[in-house]
């Protein structure tokens, strides 16, 4: 978009949509115009299957403060996890 | 102008034009009915995707007279909602410059070959879209006017250049074949006010002709009317000045 700030990583899962249930390869991250929310700039989070069609993707798009958040929850999830010896 | 005694009708319609290595992608194609001669528009539309807006935009034109057509630039990377290919043109880093060359050069044709147009074709983009309209006016001869609303990464720094976009569109200036319109806002951050600047500067060392007009209170994509950026005191003049500058240039008026 007009930003550019953008990255894709592979990952392994699987995501719902109006579709229902799909597998997913790919998530893109990116920090640019949202499609939703009212704001200029948004993180994007886009988890698609790369083979399918372009409607297979679970769609998030959240302000800077919240982005900011969730990647702390996570990460404290996946600590208190690995501690507890649930993460292989 | 507009007056209520006139006739008025469009064709709009979805139609196909061989693209980038004579790919064959779809276009939003509107034009007003009658014998012309018009002129021509080709409309590039934004990273947010061949929407909507792009196509409202598209009718908008040929209300105003202008046999416009709007092509597909992600017509390669599936069919879907506008958004869900826009998304994934975007976590693709976005499409070539070379690509849309090839595309926007190939609509321009198609418009001039119409029997209905005067033999003069304008530009016309916001955001990516605007950054487009400046690099095709600068690198496809034979486009009479173009129209670059608050396109980023017009000027880029080293850094900013990918195998994708590997030139700044400002480094082509001398190239430029056409007058230029430029809507910005004041408060945009792509472009910044200091890039519209440097991009002004260019314009000036080139001796291209240009006109620039710049709206405080606005920030990027302000003409959206479906977002939550549109101002619609800077919207109105903007769209005033985008016709007004065509007019003069397409028209002869």
């Amino acid at each position: 978009m007009c930003t550019m700030i953008a990255q894709q990583v592979s990952i392994n899962g699987s995501g719902k949509a109006g579709e229902g249930w799909f597998r997913l390869d790919t998530a893109s991250v990116s920090y640019d115009h949202p499609f939703d929310m009212p704001l200029e700039y948004t993180l994007n989070l886009d988890f698609t299957k790369q083979a399918g069609n372009p409607g297979a993707r679970v769609a998030v798009e959240l302000d800077a403060a919240s982005a900011r958040k969730l990647v702390e929850v996570i990460q404290e999830v996946m600590k208190i996890a690995e501690d507890g010896g649930f993460v292989s | 102008m507009y007056t209520t005694d006139q006739y008025e009708g469009m064709l709009a319609e979805t139609v196909v034009l061989p693209g980038y290595h004579a790919d064959l992608i779809n276009a939003y194609f509107a034009r007003p009915l009658g014998q012309g001669p018009f002129p021509g528009m080709v409309l590039i539309h934004h990273l947010p995707g061949w929407d909507e807006w792009y196509r409202e935009t598209a009718r908008k034109f040929a209300a105003h007279g202008f046999v416009t057509l709007c092509p597909n630039l992600y017509f390669r990377d599936g069919h879907g909602t506008p958004e869900d290919v826009a998304a994934r043109v975007r976590g693709a880093g976005s499409v070539s410059d070379e690509q849309v060359l090839g595309d926007i050069g190939a609509a321009l044709e198609m418009v001039l070959a119409s029997p209905y147009v005067n033999g003069k074709v304008g530009l016309f983009g916001t955001c990516s879209g605007g950054r487009h309209a400046y690099l095709c006016a600068c690198r496809i001869p034979g486009f009479s006017a173009a129209v670059d609303c608050w396109g980023g990464r017009v000027v880029m720094t080293p850094q900013e250049l990918t195998p994708k976009q590997p030139v700044a569109p400002v480094d082509y200036t001398a190239d430029l074949s056409c007058p230029v319109l430029g809507i910005f806002g004041n408060d945009d951050q792509s472009p910044t006010p200091e890039q519209v600047d440097q991009l002004e500067e260019a314009l000036k060392r080139h001796g291209k002709s240009y006109e620039f007009h710049r709206y405080d209170g606005a920030g990027h994509g302000f003409f959206y009317h479906n977002r939550p950026n549109y101002c619609q005191e800077q919207a109105v003049d903007g769209w005033n000045k985008v016709f007004a500058f065509l007019d003069k240039t397409l028209k002869g008026a």
